[in-house]
């Protein structure tokens, strides 16, 4: 039998290239779409030799929704709580993207106190989605610990956003124009205190992995990805900065005042799974650092744009008193927001890459198309090529350490 | 700004013994065991509700017993998953809130339907309809899920209200200088 791949070790090569008499029939197996180390309702159908994947074919569209269709049909602030569904680990970080994305279609500029609240929030959803993708990848290595801990944090983050938002999952925080209400009292010092207890603990968690021989074991050099690959298949995020290319659009792209920040970009050395790892872990150091940074300069003023009489609501206060707000309000609600005609492509930095919105307006409240460029998607597209000729088992932390999410991914 | 590779250190012997990393493993599980417990015993034990919760809709009455709801169907506009439904009826002309002239006849949220995005509240002209602090709802039947007028005034209650912009109207009207 000829094959074309590298092997995991050479007593598979030697089992691949022994005489035909010896060979066996090639086994089908659908891993999924309800297994556990696919993360969601991915399925992955494979073909088996012994126990070497010959061949993986991700199926995927087991949750589609038709949200790109859904959005056609309402208005532009309706749609926010969509965006909650996608990748439904950061789902600020969604809301903050979509908002951008409609606002530079509005030419819209935010005043520097709401770029900032944007800031905060989107780098605590990365903390949250890193921490999940981390416990997630470790548990399917075999280590429950760093799993149950990393809940423990992300519950504290779940009542920060729970106070901010009045949700803690599906959060709808941005409006277009602003956000949907200011920083409640003594919030920011909550999130100080969470970023002082969270660093140890996040040490705690990362020792635990990453000198650790039996994950070390499973990770290292498996599923490696070369640069060339990861640039020529579309993957972006730590995938990306995984394998060595350092593209981070909140450097490349700066926007909502990411310039005005001091952080690095971690990127790995090789591009295996345990490169992708180290550079989440490395991620959420630098997460906190952007949001300690914010939230030590985080400006007075307006947190939504004043100037956008016909786009942002005006305030509830103004609705209940005064006859001109009170007709404004209707019109913005029934109407959806006044946008110009145009397209626009606005991508963000999400935690799992580039969550790109491509918003195509022909005037009025409605756009007339959006298409949404998930990172999850676009990260998957690898599958096929990384997964073949590993080990069944590694096929479990190749999936663990691309990190993607179902729910953006089918959208 | 700075891109920072992330190196490896290759492994001591010690450590690829595997013996380290257990005795850090069970050190540091041994020391959560005697941290205090993080979860909560739910149904005895409720997490505190912080104020602005976007909890069930309800809808609310001011001060003074009126419905403060005039069937603008704002809300049922604005809802993305479509799970109110509102019947505006008016209101008699004997009655004490008469210059209000509507009110809704049904009003009816769908549970099974309603994310809990809190747009309706946001866009309420009057602040009729809240999302308070209540996040159980349960039934046995679809029918069951369907909060009806009645039962969203009883979740909602009263709540205080800080314009009276009807009463002020009605004392406009009264004294003759309504616009």
């Amino acid at each position: 039998m000829a094959t074309e791949f590298a092997f995991p070790d050479n007593a598979a090569k030697t089992a691949a290239n022994a005489p035909a008499e010896f060979q066996t029939e090639k086994m089908s197996l659908a891993m999924g779409p309800s297994h556990p180390s696919t993360h969601g309702v991915l399925r992955l159908q494979l073909e088996l030799d012994g126990e070497i994947v010959t061949k993986c074919d991700p199926v995927l569209g087991y949750l589609h929704r038709g949200d790109e269709k859904i959005a056609e049909n309402m208005t532009y602030n309706q749609f926010v709580p969509y965006t909650d569904r996608l990748d439904y680990l950061a789902p600020l970080a969604n809301n903050v993207a979509y908002a951008i994305a409609v606002e530079k279609l509005a030419k819209l500029e935010l005043p520097p106190r709401g770029q900032a609240i944007r800031v905060i929030i989107s780098e605590l959803a990365r903390i949250s989605s890193h921490l999940l993708g981390l416990g997630a990848f470790a548990m399917d290595t075999g280590a429950w610990t760093v799993f149950l801990y990393q809940f423990t944090e992300r519950e504290k983050l779940y009542k920060l956003f729970e106070e901010l938002t009045g949700a803690r999952f599906t959060t709808s925080y941005t409006r277009i124009g602003g956000v949907a209400r200011d920083l409640p009292e003594g919030w920011t010092g909550r999130v100080e205190a969470f970023c002082e207890q969270f660093l140890p603990i996040l040490d705690e968690m990362l020792e635990m992995l990453t000198r650790n021989k039996i994950f070390m074991d499973r990770t290292v050099g498996v599923g490696v990805i070369s640069r060339e690959d990861a640039i020529g298949y579309g993957l972006t995020g730590p995938n990306l900065r995984g394998s060595g290319v350092p593209l981070d659009l909140r450097k490349d792209k700066p926007y909502s005042g990411y310039e005005q920040y001091d952080f690095d970009v971690p990127v790995g050395t090789k591009g295996d799974s345990y490169d992708r790892y180290l550079v989440r872990g490395e991620e959420m150091k630098q997460a906190v650092r952007i949001v300690r940074q914010a939230i030590a300069k985080l400006p007075g003023g307006e947190w939504y744009a004043k100037d956008a009489v016909r786009i942002f609501a005006p305030r509830k206060e103004k609705v209940l008193t005064s006859m001109e707000e009170l007709i404004n309000n209707f019109m913005i609600v029934t109407e959806g927001p006044q946008m110009p005609a145009g397209e626009v492509y606005f991508e963000a930095e999400n935690p799992k890459g580039a969550l790109g919105f491509y918003v195509v307006s022909k005037g009025g409240g409605v756009p007339w198309r959006l298409k949404i460029r998930s990172p999850s998607f676009c990260n998957l597209s690898i599958l096929p090529k990384v997964c073949q000729g590993n080990l069944m088992s590694d096929v479990v932390a190749i999936l663990g350490s691309l990190d993607f999410v179902m729910g953006e991914c089918d959208r | 700004m700075a891109v920072i590779p992330l190196e490896r250190k290759p492994l001591t012997f010690a450590e690829r013994t595997y013996l380290p990393q257990i005795a850090f493993g069970l050190k540091t599980t041994l020391r959560h065991l005697v941290t205090p417990k993080e979860t909560l015993e739910y149904p005895e034990q409720r997490p505190e509700i912080p104020a602005g919760y976007r909890g069930v809709p309800t809808l609310v009455k001011d001060p003074n017993g009126r419905e403060k709801c005039v069937s603008c169907q704002l809300c049922e506009f604005v809802c993305p998953p479509k799970a109110i439904r509102i019947t505006p009826g008016e209101i008699a002309p004997d009655d004490p809130t008469a210059h209000v002239e509507k009110a809704p006849q049904e009003f009816e949220i769908d549970m099974l339907r309603c994310i809990y995005c809190g747009l309706c509240q946001e866009v309420c002209p009057e602040e009729a309809i809240w999302l308070q602090n209540q996040y159980t709802m349960s039934g046995y039947t679809r029918a069951e899920m369907v909060n009806n007028k009645e039962r969203l005034y009883e979740l909602g209650g009263t709540l205080p209200d800080d314009h009276f912009k009807w009463d002020k109207k009605k004392s406009a009207e009264e004294q003759g200088n309504a616009h």
